[in-house]
């Protein structure tokens, strides 16, 4: 058994796709037909079997391209991945938990093996097999953090906890919606957040902020955010926007169906062991409209969804532009009739 | 969302005497597993199952961060406080199954300090010693001051010194010697982050002369368990889940809720972490404040309290729990 991985681009040529087992696990977004922030948070435990969610740290069919498309990023901007001088020890944390996880769900594409400080990591489908002494940054071709996340699918950034705030000391981040941890790196929770448009009103990133800094050891949380994306284009930095910026420009009714694409990211949230940092993974899953709407339920959710967006969170979201043309085209499939509660396709 | 820790299945493995006040207690897990790696500075949380009570006291993890075959904990017996130190002292033996939280660290190292400057009162020692050998392993730099009653109530003191060496110095009360606190805040280097844990007088004269001092009140960090206290028995109405219970004289007001069945979260059970925090509906009377997580204005305002370690004294008291 095991995943087969696909061979497919998130640039250039577009030839990402969902297999049909892949669109029915999709992380849809929304419980209800209207969206507004929340502090959407909940445990992160197992979910149920063929969900996203059936181990903590998701292994998919997009990994290794995924991977592949990360050292490209990496080879043109190295600053994309940085991590502050006093987070090695959280880049050890980060190293152990991802290692346990991905072995611990996919023992037959990873496997770790420990000997003391002494630890062997078999990673298959990358064709990875290093030993290396835990703790001495020699023995790895990279830093903790550096090494591992070019292995894991989603970006993360290490949070540094101290005078009751989180810092943003330190990140591997190639698969953003639109923010830069260049730009980021050294930042507080508040600084960082300060863009998001009527969160602050509410008051939510302070009930947020208590909350992680009480995350506890062997307790996780998640959230789900989402956003659209024009392409599946994993890197809509801001580096790049010169990029991706004009392709929301080029949807028309007729393309809606392959060009526009629900982008979800599914964030964790983790106390780290040694360096009492937070590790914080924000895994993105791409779905084009073509795939989300052979979902019935999906289909009249979004439209409703959307077309009601209140519109400073669509101009957050980058979607103005072509909301029209998509609300248009997702209307034909919505026919009025009720849909089921929860997130689940029917 | 209720956020509690998870919850540790262990067997006292080990109970040592350390001195005239204080015994040292060895936890292991009971299916034999390695208990979860900390960071030094983290406490757990000990249920002690008392007879028909349960206690729920947080004492600092003593041992090396990188050794997690056991947890130790370091106990001062206390004569005149609730009961939970003295449970430990004559209840708790070898091969005693019990329960500990997971650890939780509200005293965490700063790892972009330069410098470490440890100042310890008494058993504020015993974060520390996770600290120091933590420290130690990846080559940091640390110093430690240390002042005790006497010699032979100098808690790990000889353990300390023969790791360590001239970085920790000692200060025996009995013998007059002080902290010359002015002129080791003055002489310290760039980068130097101040720690301190022990009675509450002597975290607030460190606090106070770092301040005078210049000293960044990032740069300053401390420990600071508030014990609950014992007090006169009041009656609570607890609005939510429609009860009215009775807080006995020993009892904290987060024990008695806990008794009636309603579980506030909870972490250091010790008036820092903030998450016990709760609405004051309505009241009748004088609160007896001694958390460190609420500002004096919210305890001038009467609209919340920290059930961990403060009272109520009067009328009514009605709580949003």
């Amino acid at each position: 058994m095991g995943i087969t991985f696909r061979k497919e681009t998130f640039r250039d040529d577009f030839t990402f796709r969902n297999s049909p087992e892949h669109i029915r696990r999709f992380p849809f977004p929304f419980h209800e037909d209207a969206y507004m922030y929340a502090v959407n948070i909940e445990p992160h435990v197992v979910g149920s079997r063929g969900s996203v969610l059936e181990n903590l740290i998701d292994v998919d069919e997009h990994y290794v391209a995924e991977m592949q498309d990360r050292a490209l990023v990496l080879a043109e901007d190295p600053l994309r991945c940085q991590s502050l001088p006093h987070m090695t020890l959280a880049g050890w944390d980060l190293l152990e938990l991802l290692m346990e996880q991905q072995a611990l769900g996919y023992p037959e594409h990873f496997t770790l093996t420990r000997d003391g400080d002494r630890w062997r990591w078999i990673n298959r489908p990358l064709g990875i097999d290093d030993t290396f002494t835990f703790g001495d940054t020699s023995t790895l071709p990279y830093g903790p953090m550096e090494y591992i996340t070019r292995q894991s699918q989603g970006d993360f950034c290490i949070l540094d906890q101290r005078d009751g705030n989180l810092w943003m000391d330190a990140g591997m981040v190639t698969t953003q919606a639109d923010w830069s941890l260049d730009f980021d790196i050294g930042m507080n929770f508040f600084e960082w957040h300060a863009p998001v448009p009527l969160a602050h009103e509410k008051g939510i990133f302070v009930r947020a902020l208590k909350f992680l800094t009480n995350i506890q050891q062997g307790k996780p949380a998640r959230r789900l955010n989402w956003t659209m994306t024009i392409n599946p284009r994993l890197d809509t930095s801001p580096e790049n926007y010169h990029k991706w910026g004009p392709d929301r420009a080029t949807v028309t009714p007729e393309n809606v169906g392959d060009k526009v694409h629900l982008r979800v990211e599914l964030q964790s949230f983790w106390r780290l062991p040694r360096s009492n940092g937070i590790v914080f993974p924000i895994r993105c899953y791409l779905i084009k409209m073509d795939e989300l709407v052979t979902q019935p339920k999906w289909a009249r959710r979004l439209h409703r969804v959307i077309r009601d967006l209140p519109d400073e969170l669509a101009n957050y979201k980058g979607l103005t532009r072509y909301r029209p043309a998509l609300v248009e085209w997702l209307s034909k499939l919505d026919d009025g009739s009720a849909t089921s509660p929860g997130f689940g396709p029917d | 969302m209720s956020i509690g820790t998870t919850k540790l299945d262990v067997v006292v493995s080990d109970v040592v005497p350390v001195n005239d006040l204080v015994t040292r207690f060895h936890f292991r897990r009971r299916d034999g597993e390695l208990l979860p790696i900390f960071s030094g500075g983290a406490h757990v949380v000990v249920e002690m199952r008392d007879g028909e009570r349960t206690r729920l006291n947080p004492y600092s993890l003593m041992g090396s961060p990188l050794d997690t075959r056991e947890y130790t904990i370091s106990v001062r017996r206390d004569d005149v406080g609730r009961g939970g130190s003295l449970f430990m002292h004559r209840h708790v033996r070898p091969g005693m199954e019990m329960v500990v939280s997971y650890p939780v660290n509200l005293f965490s190292l700063d790892l972009r300090a330069r410098k470490h400057l440890m100042l310890a009162g008494g058993i504020g020692i015993t974060p520390f010693m996770a600290q120091t050998a933590q420290l130690a392993a990846e080559g940091g730099n640390f110093e430690l001051h240390y002042t005790c009653r006497t010699a032979s109530l100098g808690t790990y003191a000889d353990v300390l010194r023969e790791r360590y060496g001239r970085r920790i110095r000692l200060y025996h009360d009995d013998r007059e010697e002080r902290i010359e606190l002015d002129r080791l805040l003055s002489t310290q280097p760039l980068g130097t982050h101040l720690y301190v844990c022990g009675p509450a007088g002597m975290i607030n004269w460190v606090r106070d002369r770092a301040a005078s001092l210049g000293w960044p009140t990032e740069t300053v960090h401390f420990e600071h368990f508030a014990a609950p206290q014992p007090g006169l028995p009041f009656d609570v109405t607890l609005a939510v889940s429609a009860k009215t219970i009775r807080v006995d004289e020993q009892q904290s007001l987060l024990e008695a809720i806990e008794a009636a069945g309603v579980d506030p979260p909870y972490l250091c059970r010790g008036g820092v972490c903030g998450q016990c925090e709760t609405n004051v509906i309505s009241s009748d009377g004088r609160f007896i404040h001694n958390d460190h997580w609420l500002s004096e204005e919210e305890h001038r305002s009467g609209k919340k309290i920290m059930p961990c370690v403060s009272r109520f004294e009067g009328r009514s008291l009605v709580l949003e729990r």
